[in-house]
């Protein structure tokens, strides 16, 4: 069964790469590097001690970005899904604010937190911090009624409830939550890097586009990808492994 | 409307005055943000001149034709996952993991490609919206109880009716959720390719306000957009809910 879906995998990544060689000879140098050429090109990116700095700095950004998103998202999807009527009233508001573009928003965090990296984490923030709240207060309102009432007849306080049944019972569905607020966040910060930055991933990107510099952003973009897939499915074997455990436990 | 719709619209009108009242005590300075009556001013006379209408015609347009794309293209993506054993193994894996490459790194090389016009930004768009109402129709499809089926296979019904009153109104759920999801993302594709790079759109005029620290022209613009987004947001809703219920009975 496991030889299998690997061979599954190998087979969709190797008709992919297929696809990509294909398209290479259908438009030409012009348009994108073939497959090879292209992880030669990002492993020479990745080794020259040139764009170290600009990679740092989205790292950073997005580490930071990442932080508050799940940090603020989590505390408040917490605290309004542990009141109904919070629930009730706040959470259409959010499902709206999240289907507005946030580009949009660019140039108000722009004007407020000016160029530099708080910019970035500010969008970064901004793009990731709403999916994770919405997905906290569904967990919250889907754990087990009996467990709230069992720890009510015990005279649990309001912390020690929050920090002996909510957080436990939720933090499988918190945790696929927080998958999705980390894909956001990173598109968000890359995003922001896009229109103004002087440095970083998204600014080399936007730099190579300008210049029509076909192999530094199909290198870029395989870059991006190819981190964000690893970290992906890190994150995707830890959730459904929270999910098996707690469907063994409750 | 409920007493929780109030107390929503309480909110978000409380959350307009405060900052109205901060913009015009000048605790903040009108180069950051304009007191939003006068934004609403100005989204209200960007409307009514007519001075943007290609502009938005052209957002409009390609915002209708990326939610047609994405919904179609992902229900039958997700149809053909979720009947064909070989895709359902190979491909849904990868699903999972789809959502976290943002499909905007491919813009540059799709302008190359189509040429800098609405096409390139359609795409986007799709790429953005096809997935998640692909995952919601499978989804809501393995979700569908066999007891209906079997309760159709007894009566005879044909195959035709099998589908349009068995099978879709049951995965009918999640796929308006698939529906919401593939709206708001062609409505962000189309919006942020058009600020990235674009000639015309109103993602493009709200960049150029910008850059021309015409703040005024681009609240108009932003809340504009908002009030789009909004609309669409509110009509689905009423719709699929309303929809639901009668497929309920």
């Amino acid at each position: 069964m496991k030889a299998r879906r690997i061979f599954h995998i190998a087979a969709l990544v190797a008709m992919l790469l297929l696809l990509w060689q294909t398209l290479y000879l259908l438009f030409g140098q012009r348009v994108l590097t073939p497959p090879w050429t292209t992880f030669v090109n990002a492993w020479t990116v990745l080794k020259s001690l040139e764009y170290w700095p600009d990679i740092a700095e989205s790292m950073r950004a997005f580490s930071i970005a990442l932080l508050i998103a799940c940090g603020l998202g989590m505390m408040g999807g917490l605290l309004i899904g542990s009141w109904r009527a919070s629930t009730e009233v706040l959470e259409p508001l959010l499902v709206n604010i999240n289907t507005v573009p946030k580009v949009a928003l660019y140039p108000i965090v722009l004007l407020i937190f000016g160029l530099g990296i708080w910019a970035k984490v500010v969008f970064g923030v901004l793009h990731g911090i709403v999916p994770v709240m919405i997905s906290s207060i569904g967990a919250v309102r889907s754990v087990n009624p009996i467990f709230v009432r069992c720890a009510r007849t015990m005279h649990l306080t309001r912390s020690q409830m929050l920090s002996r049944i909510w957080v436990p019972a939720c933090i499988p569905e918190i945790f696929s939550g927080l998958r999705l607020g980390f894909s956001l966040t990173l598109l968000g910060t890359i995003f922001g890097e896009f229109f103004a930055s002087q440095k970083g991933i998204g600014f080399l990107l936007m730099n190579a586009i300008d210049l029509r510099n076909v192999p530094m952003i199909m290198s870029l973009i395989l870059i991006l990808i190819v981190f964000a897939l690893l970290a992906n499915s890190v994150l995707l074997a830890v959730d459904r492994r929270l999910h098996r455990q707690n469907q063994v436990h409750g | 409307m409920t007493r929780y719709g109030w107390a929503r619209l309480v909110i978000v009108v409380a959350a307009a005055l405060a900052l109205e009242i901060l913009c015009r005590a000048n605790v903040i300075h009108r180069l950051i943000l304009i007191p939003p009556s006068e934004m609403l001013a100005s989204a209200w006379q960007i409307l009514v001149s007519g001075e943007m209408k290609a502009d938005l015609y052209f957002s409009l347009v390609n915002i209708a034709f990326a939610i047609v794309l994405s919904v179609a293209g992902g229900f039958l993506t997700g149809l053909a996952i979720y009947s064909v054993p070989l895709l359902r193994d190979s491909v849904e894996p990868f699903l999972a993991t789809y959502s976290a490459v943002p499909p905007i790194v491919f813009y540059p090389m799709l302008i190359v490609i189509f040429g800098l016009n609405r096409v390139p930004q359609i795409i986007i768009a799709v790429m953005f919206g096809l997935v998640p109402m692909a995952m919601n129709t499978i989804n809501g499809l393995r979700r569908i109880r066999p007891v209906f089926l079997k309760v159709g296979r007894t009566h005879r019904i044909s195959v035709f009716h099998s589908v349009f009153r068995i099978q879709l109104p049951a995965a009918a759920p999640y796929l308006f959720v698939g529906v919401t999801l593939a709206v708001s993302y062609s409505v962000i594709g189309v919006i942020s390719t058009e600020f990235i790079l674009s000639a015309s759109g109103v993602g493009h005029q709200i960049s150029f306000a910008y850059d021309n620290f015409d703040n005024r022209t681009m609240y108009g613009l932003v809340v504009l957009l908002l009030g789009i987004a909004t609309l669409l947001n509110a009509t689905l809703r009423y719709y699929s809910q309303r929809m639901l219920q009668r497929w309920a009975r």
